[in-house]
């Protein structure tokens, strides 16, 4: 197989090792490899841990407002309160639990629809396929934002909401990518030899072609799912995410604003996790390409 | 290259008369009532039948798509539900705004992203090589809104270096003021935008760095710079175009966020606003003219992918896009 994987999602690191490489730079690639895995697994387990352990308990209440303004944190309150008097830490916790909701349900929507719209595309020869396509052009281009507010203008300010939008929008690019996938998987000599043969259409989708596109398909939607958990924050800070009772990262970092110099905890905290939950995210997705997708890995192991 | 102009265009007209048809539709879609914003709470039904009249909400839909249509045709974005002002004016005013904040930080952006993802790729196995990847790593990563709040506490509050943000009153009547306010915008937008354009070069540098053609030119005797210089740039800047037209594009709104934590009066939070109003000329003018933008970037970067690549132009390439 010589086919290159998409400009969307090439990564500087999933880049095929050239021919001729000595062993033992073989075996430093590979070891980079199962580390940057094994790093983006611990980040975005940490937060995992976090926001599974909010299910069950939080050093506060979330309303719990006994704690002074502003403090700066100390052994009761590990990062401070915030402006209310609410514990910072609570609010951390109650936020990465919205933050992977956020990122987990517009993932599934966005493989949903676009996988389903991609398939179709892919199949489909003519005007539909140019139709299809151009509208996943358009909504591409389209800041996933303005969806959003679009789509919460409309509705309510809700996670909901907020999910549905940015699932919306990810789906065009997840359904673009599928596309060209499919596109390239049905032109390739075993699916002349399926249909001669008389395997029907579902069949060679569940048989020849899910299983080809799957590997890039799972790291392009880990991706996404960094991405929506961005946007979900920015929705936030705009006011237009989860409302007040649910602590989303971006609001509190909205809240903290205006008191960034008097009390930088409440205003580095959530920035922090985000950040740490994102970059944890991408490395997955980067060392999931270098051991799932084939092409890659015939060439490299 | 004539007859795929005519059919690029003819497709980028198209796009325009689809992208209205639905942005009118979903438009509509949204619950609420626009004549309720202009009259008080308690307003009898006759002042709400004389609010829709005098905004056209009480005719039916094709005859307002059609008045709206019309409109454009001449030129003419309609005027707000909530200010009775003509919306034109007021969008080119906020584009005073949001084309240099746009432009500016675009350019930086290519301006550190191009080198830098160059020199991550070529000398990808050095510290500094993997350093850059490391940062790109992390840009990528960072919120936009919290690295503009992070270099207001750190320039603005701390250093006291440049404003916090807003927009001197009377714009680029001071020169000086409104420059020094979209500072800290463009670098944070800047920042972002080519900490993923850095992994785009550096992986499209890659590509060109493996290919034979470069081992060749390179045994034909043209040193790396030349090599580098006839075949690598110009087939690594095919997919890193594409990139910018849509990074671009993406910029031109989104910069929504950048614009609230900068308090800047663009084209997003005029959006945010008439969203939030109901106010539907603004909410279509806006998103028409922004289509339009987004439109004519693809259109423009396409045309430069194929002058760039003579395979486009010959159609080797087609079938998958």
């Amino acid at each position: 197989m010589t086919t290159k994987t998409p400009a969307a999602t090439v990564s500087p690191t999933g880049k095929p090792a050239p021919i001729g490489r000595s062993t033992t730079a073989q075996k430093r690639s590979s070891r980079r490899r199962s580390y940057t895995l094994l790093v983006g697994c611990a980040l975005a387990g940490l937060i995992g841990l976090l926001a599974l352990v909010s299910f069950f308990w939080l050093p506060y209440a979330a309303d719990d407002t006994s704690g002074g303004r502003l403090t700066a944190p100390s052994a009761d309150h590990l990062l401070g309160t915030d402006k209310l008097g609410r514990d910072l830490f609570t609010q951390v916790m109650n936020g990465s639990q919205i933050a992977v909701q956020a990122g987990l349900g517009s993932v599934l929507i966005a493989a949903t629809i676009g996988v389903t719209l991609g398939v179709l595309a892919a199949f489909a020869q003519g005007w539909l396929d140019d139709t299809l396509s151009a509208f996943l052009d358009i909504l591409i281009a389209f800041p996933t934002l303005l969806l959003a507010m679009l789509i919460v203008a409309a509705r309510s300010a809700t996670l909901s909401s907020a999910v549905l939008a940015i699932g919306l929008a990810q789906s065009a690019v997840v359904g673009r990518l599928v596309r060209i996938l499919v596109k390239r998987v049905l032109a390739q000599d075993y699916i002349t030899a399926a249909r001669t043969s008389g395997t029907s259409w579902s069949r060679i989708v569940a048989g020849h072609v899910l299983p080809n596109i799957w590997p890039t398909l799972v790291v392009n939607l880990a991706l996404q799912f960094g991405l929506a958990v961005l946007a979900e924050a920015g929705l936030s800070y705009l006011g237009l995410g989860a409302p007040p009772p649910h602590a989303s990262w971006g609001r509190m970092l909205q809240e903290a604003q205006a008191t960034f110099t008097t009390a930088p905890a409440g205003a580095l905290a959530p920035g922090i996790l985000l950040v740490l939950l994102v970059i944890g995210v991408n490395l997955i997705a980067d060392g999931l390409r270098d051991t799932l997708d084939p092409t890659t890995r015939g060439r490299r192991a | 290259m004539a007859r795929y102009l005519l059919r690029r265009f003819a497709f980028l007209l198209v796009s325009l008369a689809l992208a209205s048809v639905v942005l009118f539709v979903l438009l509509r879609m949204l619950p609420g009532d626009p004549a309720n914003a202009l009259t008080s709470v308690g307003a009898s039904a006759e002042q709400i039948a004389a609010a829709r009249e005098s905004i056209g909400s009480d005719k039916p839909l094709p005859e307002q798509f059609a008045h709206w249509i019309g409109q454009l045709v001449r030129g003419d974005l309609g005027t707000s539900f909530i200010s009775s002002l003509p919306v034109g004016p007021e969008v080119s005013a906020r584009l005073n705004v949001t084309l240099p904040l746009t432009a500016a930080a675009f350019a930086l952006a290519v301006l550190i992203a191009v080198p830098a993802g160059f020199v991550a790729a070529y000398r990808r196995r050095t510290w500094y090589g993997a350093l850059l990847s490391g940062i790109s790593q992390l840009g990528i990563a960072i919120p936009v809104f919290w690295l503009g709040m992070i270099l207001i506490a750190v320039f603005a509050l701390n250093a006291r270096w440049l404003p916090a943000g807003s927009f001197p009153p009377d714009g680029w009547a001071q020169p000086g003021e409104a420059s020094r306010s979209l500072v800290l915008p463009v670098v944070t937008i800047a920042l972002v935008m080519s900490a993923s354009l850095i992994r785009y070069v550096r992986s499209a540098t890659l590509d060109v760095l493996d290919s034979d053609y470069l081992r060749t030119a390179r045994a034909l005797g043209s040193s790396f710079g030349q090599a580098m210089w006839r075949h690598g740039m110009r087939n690594a800047s095919v997919p890193v175009i594409s990139i910018l037209g849509i990074e671009l594009a993406s910029t031109l709104l989104g910069a929504v966020v950048v614009e609230s934590v900068f308090a800047l009066p663009g084209l997003g939070s005029m959006l945010a606003t008439g969203i939030a109003q109901h106010d539907y000329p603004v909410i279509q003018g806006v998103l028409f003219i922004s289509t339009l933008a987004v439109l004519i970037i693809g259109f423009a970067a396409d045309l430069i992918q194929r002058i760039i690549d003579p395979r486009l132009r010959a159609g080797l390439s087609g079938g998958v896009r």
